[in-house]
């Protein structure tokens, strides 16, 4: 999980992590005993659809603002150090 | 493939033609300085959010339509991992209900290949590996560029239906083909605007179920394709007819080595976490909105072949490379100006591959008719043909240009009997002969009267006047 | 002094902005220290801002409705060209390059703005103690916490700082420390105001909203930042709101609900002074004319596990893409991928860290029908139990907060302790209903009470006026 979020763990970390998520985990177990299956699931309080942008170039934006607080940029790019593997 | 079967699915990614990106206004453009098409939204700053463009929606349902799919209402989904090119660290795409499903495509030899689903999603940035030439594996650094990140793409997922590399290549021809001709993307494949990863599993003849397959990436041409295709599924039979088995695997076309290798296993495979993307709402296209688009699809490649089959009356796959290089109408127009259909289909295959030039459609048909009435021999016809092309004009006139006049059968035979007569031994070899002998001899013969008549003579009469008077 | 009273008299020439600032300024300096209510205080550009206010008054411009009238925004809100940090070392040092739009409403209102207030890391939390610059201490006492997570904007507007401010709200961030620090804190209707350039916590709970001391203020302010936005997808198609013309209509004939569910009888932890004053609150209802009964609303029980699943689910997505590849500061490794890792492992604190591992895991392959997809569905049944409930009752009602301000360190041991304070104000979330607490009383160790009330989906005006007769008899905001 922790490699999934992206995230390194101390050995102690982990084990406090681990039994605070289960508390947590315990208090959606309260969910289980619901039944929900005639019940649409919801992403939105309100149901809005086709809510779309016309194809038409908008205001200019001014990158040079992003690259002054950049941490690395170079010729124009932002620089990373060697990527292993594609995704 | 002796005894064995190569199975093939291909996932196909476009870039739509749209003026902006999928979620923003920034640019949607190729090339240019880098970082200079971007905004908010498509660099993934903290607080921006993504607006569909109207345009991608049209186009998307231009495409399911052309493929013959099911439009329906859809729902935007964030696929999530991690890697530099992706700025949200999550790609917008559609997962549980995608806007075009279940539809089909028809190959050039009238087969259909099923289309599972064709869904709208972003591109990534584009990352340049710095050092080691330019290769991930030995780069000191990488850079960064987003101007590519949020152009939208339709991705198009076919059925694994195709059986070799040469159907692989004409599925992705016949599909690049509907989406120029509908306006839907320019389908380079070089530049990047079309890109196909192909997976490959094989099987025995005669088995029904489908072997453990392969996704193979990177592949950026027709010929790669088809490369890939071979090399893969060789790699596999060896694999399984050593007797070990397939190991479902992600694998990366290596063009220079001619090999795929391994990139990642099944269980290396990202758990993605799909989850409706709560940043947008869903999409659900009017009625009245896809009828209005099906209503402006030109042709399609398909279309255009089997108009042009029927009123030729042929197969449609006979006429897939005419409609390839666009004389399709240029075809029914001499048709309908009573030209002989098969002379058109001949010549337009193998005479007029260049292109039709100055040739207008009543010229063409005039020159067929004249050619079938044998007024002109197949020889002469090129010439005039050629002439056409060139210049224009009248096939009557461009034929008396160059001294073209039939010739009289009677005239014919004449020349024909003297040069049996010159010739007798030869003549008795001829009608005597086993078929070899005869196949000899009648070249001998319709060597002789066509030097005599300078070319003149059609060499189709001169062979049925060969045959008859043997008979006799 | 009040919002509204400063607008007229900047407007009418009476004060200068200038002097107003000046003022704010001055009783940020004497007490700022102790309460820790900033992360930024912005003095030298506000004067600035109100030099030009006072001049465009000189020269008869219009101006618009908040003119002059200092405000502080929450640290999570886009803000061009100054620090935007969302209290994490993630983001230390960021400036955006463009402005959220309600930023850019603000601006154009005329607003001063005085500063970025202290939140809970990423709006993660309901203290701010887990803010990465120290918590902010409640202006009352300061021993306690002022609630969170947009515990700054409350302390500012509460220790007088600004008499408006603007936070976020996602499971009660406004409304649980207006109550606990006694002034007036408005969750809008989800998508009345626009998400554009806040900084994402979780997408389809988020909600910006106005503090104020008077309900009339809040008014004001929500008037101001509401309206559709064009680049917010989730924006409702409507024009800003209009409430301050109906305000005062009062709650005639209005059908009010206590809410059985989050009246503290059930659930346990509700202190007692917090109890009492809905039962008063329910006799200055009655006493103006209103129909006051219980009512029901089932679900709303499971609205805090549906939301401690929801929430850092959406959460773990939107923070995935702080890796310092793009912006804020970078912990430099051999590869990118462990540059991202690094940068991630530093930047976050520990309740970031658990609620982005909660929600990649209840998004797991395996794991999502179980968790995320249920708590979608068990959010429907609670948006159906409160449709159900609005049939019967125009308005409901609740305690903000089941308890008063709670000490600094009470409950960080023990995350469920401190997630069980949202309890009352995150079924709102959850529905996309508004919902806003109203100071009222207090309990015995003095410190401030708030009542929730709650609205169907866009009915804040009808929200505002039932707040407006709470406000009149608590001895507030008489105007």
């Amino acid at each position: 999980m922790a490699r999934l979020a992206q995230l390194a763990l101390s050995e102690d970390e982990l084990d406090a992590f681990t039994s605070q998520l289960a508390a947590v985990l315990d208090h959606a177990a309260d969910l289980e005993a619901l039944n929900v299956d005639d019940v649409e699931p919801s992403t939105h309080p309100f149901p809005l659809k086709n809510i779309l942008r016309i194809d038409e170039p908008g205001e200019s934006f001014d990158i040079e603002e992003v690259f002054e607080v950049a941490p690395d940029i170079e010729e124009s790019q932002f620089r990373v150090p060697p990527i292993l593997g594609e995704a | 493939m002796n005894g064995w079967e190569t199975v093939i699915g291909l996932e196909v990614h476009a870039e739509l033609a749209t003026k902006t990106k999928m979620f923003s206004s920034a640019l949607n453009s190729f090339g240019g300085k880098p970082n200079s098409n971007t905004d908010p939204v498509s660099l993934g700053l903290p607080g921006s959010l993504p607006v569909l463009n109207e345009k991608a929606v049209e186009l998307a349902i231009r495409v399911g339509l052309a493929l013959n799919c099911e439009v329906q209402k859809s729902v935007f989904a964030r696929k999530n991992y991690f890697y530099p090119d992706m700025p949200k660290a999550y790609q917008i795409s559609q997962f549980d209900l995608p806007i075009n499903k279940e539809g089909w495509l028809e190959l050039s030899d009238g087969r259909r290949i099923g289309i599972e689903r064709a869904h709208l999603e972003e591109d990534t940035g584009k990352i340049t590996h710095v050092g080691g030439g330019g290769r991930i594996h030995e780069a000191s650094y990488s850079l960064i560029d987003y101007n590519r990140s949020g152009v939208p793409l339709i991705e198009i997922v076919g059925a694994p239906e195709l059986r070799g590399p040469d159907d692989a290549r004409d599925y992705v021809s016949e599909l690049r083909s509907i989406l120029v001709t509908i306006g839907a993307s320019d389908g380079k494949m070089e530049e990047g605007s079309l890109r196909v990863d192909c997976n490959v599993s094989v099987r025995r003849d005669g088995t029904e179920e489908l072997g453990t397959r392969c996704e193979i990436k990177n592949i950026n041409s027709l010929r790669s394709l088809g490369r890939a295709i071979e090399y893969e599924a060789k790699r596999q039979i060896e694999i399984i007819e050593s007797g070990q088995t397939i190991e479902q695997q992600t694998r990366h076309w290596d063009e220079a080595e001619g090999r795929t290798h391994k990139l990642r296993s099944k269980e290396e495979a990202f758990d993605y976490r799909y989850f409706p993307e709560p940043d947008l709402v869903p999409v659900e296209p009017s009625e009245e909105w896809i009828k209005e688009i099906a209503n402006s699809l030109p042709p399609l490649p398909r279309d255009r072949r089997h108009l042009l089959a029927d009123s030729i009356g042929v197969e449609p796959t006979e006429t897939s490379l005419i409609v390839q290089r666009d004389l399709d109408t240029f075809a029914l127009q001499a048709i309908s100006s009573n030209a002989d259909k098969n002379r058109v289909l001949v010549h337009l295959e193998n005479n007029l591959a260049d292109g039709i030039g100055k040739l207008t459609p009543e010229a063409f048909a005039s020159l067929t008719v004249m050619e079938m009435n044998g007024e002109l021999t197949a020889t002469q016809t090129k010439t005039v043909l050629a002439d056409l092309v060139e210049s224009g004009g009248d096939p009557q006139a461009v034929a008396k240009s160059h001294g073209f006049e039939s010739m009289d059968n009677s005239e014919l035979e004449k020349i024909v009997d003297r040069i049996i007569l010159e010739n007798s031994d030869d003549w008795l070899a001829f009608i005597n002969g086993d078929d070899t002998e005869r196949k000899k001899k009648s070249g001998f013969f319709v060597g002789l009267i066509m030097k005599e008549t300078r070319g003149q003579a059609d060499g189709k009469i001169v062979n049925q006047i060969l045959s008859a008077k043997a008979e006799n | 002094m009040k919002a509204t009273e400063i607008a007229e008299k900047v407007l009418s020439g009476e004060m200068s902005a200038r002097s107003v600032v000046e003022q704010h300024i001055e009783i940020i300096n004497n007490i700022e220290s102790d309460v820790n209510a900033f992360n930024l205080v912005t003095a030298e550009q506000a004067l600035i801002d109100a030099d030009e206010i006072d001049s465009k008054i000189a020269s008869g411009e219009t101006l618009g409705p908040l003119a002059g009238v200092p405000i502080s925004v929450k640290d999570n809100l886009c803000t061009r060209g100054v620090e935007t940090t969302c209290s994490s070392k993630i983001l230390e040092g960021w400036k955006p390059p463009y402005d959220a739009t309600v930023i850019e409403k603000l601006k154009e209102a005329g607003a001063i703005i005085m500063g970025k207030t202290n939140l809970d890391e990423f709006a993660m939390g309901s203290s701010t103690e887990n803010s990465a610059f120290g918590p902010t201490r409640n202006p009352h006492n300061l021993e306690l916490v002022p609630g969170g997570s947009s515990g700054g904007s409350a302390a500012a507007v509460a220790a007088g700082f600004s008499p408006l401010a603007l936070g976020s709200d996602t499971g009660g961030s406004i409304r649980q420390p207006a109550a606990l620090c006694g002034v007036v804190g408005v969750k809008p209707t989800y998508g009345r105001v626009s998400r554009y350039g806040l900084v994402a916590f979780a997408s389809s709970l988020d909600q910006i909203g106005p503090f104020a001391n008077t309900v009339s203020d809040a008014a004001l302010t929500l008037e101001v930042i509401s309206g559709h936005d064009p680049r917010d997808s989730t924006s409702i198609p409507e024009k800003p709101l209009d409430i301050s013309g109906v305000l005062n209509q009062g709650v005639e004939g209005m059908r009010i609900g206590v809410i059985e569910e989050l009246s503290g009888k059930g659930l346990g932890g509700f202190s007692q002074d917090v109890v009492s004053r809905v039962e008063e609150a329910i006799k200055v209802f009655s006493n103006a004319g209103a129909d006051v009964e219980s009512a029901s609303v089932p679900a709303s029980i499971y609205g805090l596990s549906a939301y401690y699943v929801i929430a850092p689910a959406e959460a773990s997505s939107n923070l995935a893409r702080y890796d310092g590849i793009r912006f804020g500061p970078r912990t430099e490794a051999a590869t990118t991928a462990e540059t991202m890792t690094a940068t991630r492992t530093k930047g976050f604190g520990d309740e970031v860290k658990r609620r982005i591992m909660l929600g990649t895991y209840a998004l797991s392959a395996g794991y999502y029908d179980a968790y995320y997809g249920k708590s979608q569905r068990v959010r429907t049944l609670i948006m159906n139990d409160f449709a159900k409930a609005y049939e019967k009752f125009d308005i409901l009602i609740s305690p903000t907060s089941p308890t008063t301000a709670f000490p600094l360190g009470d409950k960080t041991a023990d995350p469920m302790q401190m997630y069980l304070q949202d309890v009352c104000t995150i079924p709102s979330n959850l529905a996309g209903h508004p919902a806003m607490s109203v100071p009222f009383g207090s309990g015995e160790d003095g410190m401030p009470v708030g009542i929730q009330i709650l609205a169907p989906a866009m009915a804040e005006r009808e929200m505002f006026q039932a707040a407006k007769v709470l406000e009149s008899e608590s001895g507030k905001g008489i105007e």
